[in-house]
């Protein structure tokens, strides 16, 4: 007995000696230097927002020793700059929190209900993400046309949302799938009213899935440029912010200064809302859904 | 939440036809004067420069596909064995590179490469080499770049899904010699196999679309189309030379692939007795 004991723990040591230490100092060590390798792009993207034009375009240097703000204030010198911000903060806000709702009940219907082509609309779900976001371009110009909602930003916002739904409704599917139905039942039979149940169990249990999702929508409404400069065509105070970067994409004579410097300025409000969300994002799942 | 459910499914089924609506729209070309029946798709067929445009693009969203994942899992697994600052540090570079806008990521990667400012050529000592004149090299510049900015999105969905794994499981399985891949293989991949089976799903369908980093990356598709895949190769036919109808087809093609290998897919998911 205490023989087997002895030998179960002297086995558990070993991991711990032989495998555990020596290899969480290797996967640490890898892990710095992935991290330092993907972020090293967004490092040379920031510097370079901060080099002189003259280093740029000299001896690539991984420092520069005259940071300077010019290609800051060639790209905060466009007229309306605060305006095309203003634009794409609403677009985002306003897609992210629609499709968060919307996605949650619709994820829920299809995973808790069993209904008439419930497949078929999973299937459909995937279907609509298949199709190529710029073929539909053209087709979706008409559709905004006869809705009169050219040059306003519904012409941005509702695309968004209809294009981040089913993938936002697919992937919180399976965060919905997580929660076990025994605690469903468990609810009920405390009284609960569905209603209850769904905004008081489920949607904080599927929070850090609706996170997910939600950084994902916030993404696609945030970068895109392509319907922007498609339905927006002239009342520009309606425009968004990649709009005002696309000045300095000049394919002959790039002004790479400028360039990365609107970049930053555009990568920023995402990289803070990713930090504000990273702990949900992965947090939470792991403890509530255990039994 | 039958409440929830009848709220829900006009609103969806609204968002679907609204959906529905443009792609049948395209289906029609952008709804034609003239019915052409299948007059694009025979045009299409007999164009050979169509088939080897296919022929890359399924090698190259492959090869994107295998890659984030391999990337996504493995960082994934390596974030459940580090202490705390690590982790964040690999989070957040992460975090970083996702929130990357396509079109920020490829001129800054298409900056890195560069022939004559870059730093990569240089510190690899390569000169004034071009990366984006060949087509290998123009595909795995690119390649490189969709990787970077799609893996983050792999790895936190499985490191969420990871942490979901009951400790003890993973434990006993540690105290039962498995070695760290064995217990991927055998303990994690399948009890992961829903969120594994959204986001390959989802990589296919993304790495099989790219479009921005190759439109940008490649100029429009590189050096005589030498780099075109299916989605830039619609979008060069419909607004470069305004066959909008020859695009509109080839985003029908890409469609049904698309749902042909999620379709096999699936069924082959089902045949393992995994319900959708």
């Amino acid at each position: 007995m205490s023989l087997v004991r002895q030998d179960v723990e002297s086995r558990v040591n070993l991991l711990r000696r032989f495998t555990r230490r020596p290899g969480r100092t290797a996967a640490e060590v890898t892990a710095l230097v992935v991290a330092a390798v993907v972020a090293f792009p967004l490092y040379w993207m920031v510097l370079s927002a901060f080099k002189p034009a003259g280093e740029i375009r000299g001896e690539p240097r991984p420092w520069t020793l005259a940071p300077t703000l010019d290609s800051f204030r060639r790209v905060f010198g466009q007229q309306d700059f605060g305006r095309y911000f203003l634009n794409s903060v609403v677009v985002a806000v306003a897609v992210v929190i629609a499709s968060a709702f919307i996605a949650f009940l619709a994820a829920t219907a299809v995973t808790r209900f069993r209904f008439r082509l419930r497949t078929t609309l999973l299937i459909m779900f995937l279907v609509a993400q298949m199709v190529p976001v710029e073929a539909l371009t053209i087709p979706l110009f008409f559709v905004m046309r006869d809705l009169g909602q050219l040059n306003t930003l519904w012409s941005l916002i509702l695309p968004h949302i209809a294009f981040s739904l089913p993938f936002a409704i697919w992937m919180l599917r399976g965060f919905v799938k997580g929660v076990p139905e025994a605690l469903e039942e468990a609810a009920y039979m405390d009284g609960a009213s569905r209603a209850r149940f769904l905004w008081q169990i489920l949607f904080p249990l599927v929070l850090p899935g609706l996170v997910a999702t939600s950084v994902f929508s916030f993404i696609s409404a945030w970068n895109d440029f392509l319907f922007a400069k498609s339905f927006i065509i002239s009342d520009i105070s309606q425009s968004t912010l990649p709009m005002a970067l696309l000045v300095f994409y000049k394919p002959d004579d790039p002004d790479w200064g400028g360039v990365m410097a609107a970049s930053t300025v555009m990568t920023i409000p995402v990289l803070v809302f990713f930090v504000l969300v990273q702990r949900r994002l992965v947090s939470g799942l792991g403890g509530a859904v255990k039994d | 939440m039958v409440l929830g459910g009848l709220l829900a499914y006009p609103i969806y089924q609204l968002g679907l036809i609204s959906v529905f609506h443009y792609t049948q729209a395209q289906v029609s070309g952008g709804e034609p004067t003239t019915f052409e029946g299948f007059g694009n798709y025979s045009a299409l067929f007999s164009d050979g420069q169509f088939w080897e445009v296919l022929l890359a693009t399924v090698v190259f969203a492959a090869a994107c596909v295998v890659s984030t994942l391999a990337v996504g899992c493995a960082l994934a697994v390596l974030l459940t064995r580090v202490r705390a600052v690590p982790r964040l540090a690999l989070m957040l570079a992460a975090l970083g590179a996702w929130a990357t806008p396509a079109i920020t990521g490829s001129t800054v990667w298409l900056f890195l490469f560069d022939a004559d400012f870059g730093p990569v050529n240089r510190v690899l000592g390569l000169g004034d080499h071009s990366w984006t004149y060949g087509r290998f090299s123009a595909f795995l510049l690119v390649l490189l770049e969709v990787v970077w900015c799609s893996f983050p999105f792999v790895m936190v969905t499985v490191y969420a899904g990871i942490r979901a794994v009951p400790a003890e499981v993973l434990e006993a399985a540690a105290l039962d010699g498995a070695s760290q891949w064995r217990i991927w293989r055998s303990v994690l991949a399948p009890m992961l196999r829903p969120i594994l089976v959204v986001v390959t799903i989802q990589s296919v369908i993304w790495d099989f679309k790219v479009f921005t980093q190759i439109y940008v990356m490649t100029g429009g598709g590189g050096i005589a189309g030498q780099n075109l895949v299916l989605n830039v190769y619609a979008y060069q036919k419909a607004f470069a030379s305004s066959q909008y109808s020859l695009g509109a087809a080839i985003g029908v093609v890409m469609l049904l692939i698309l749902l042909a290998v999620t379709l096999v897919y699936l069924r082959l998911l089902r045949r393992q007795g995994e319900e959708l």
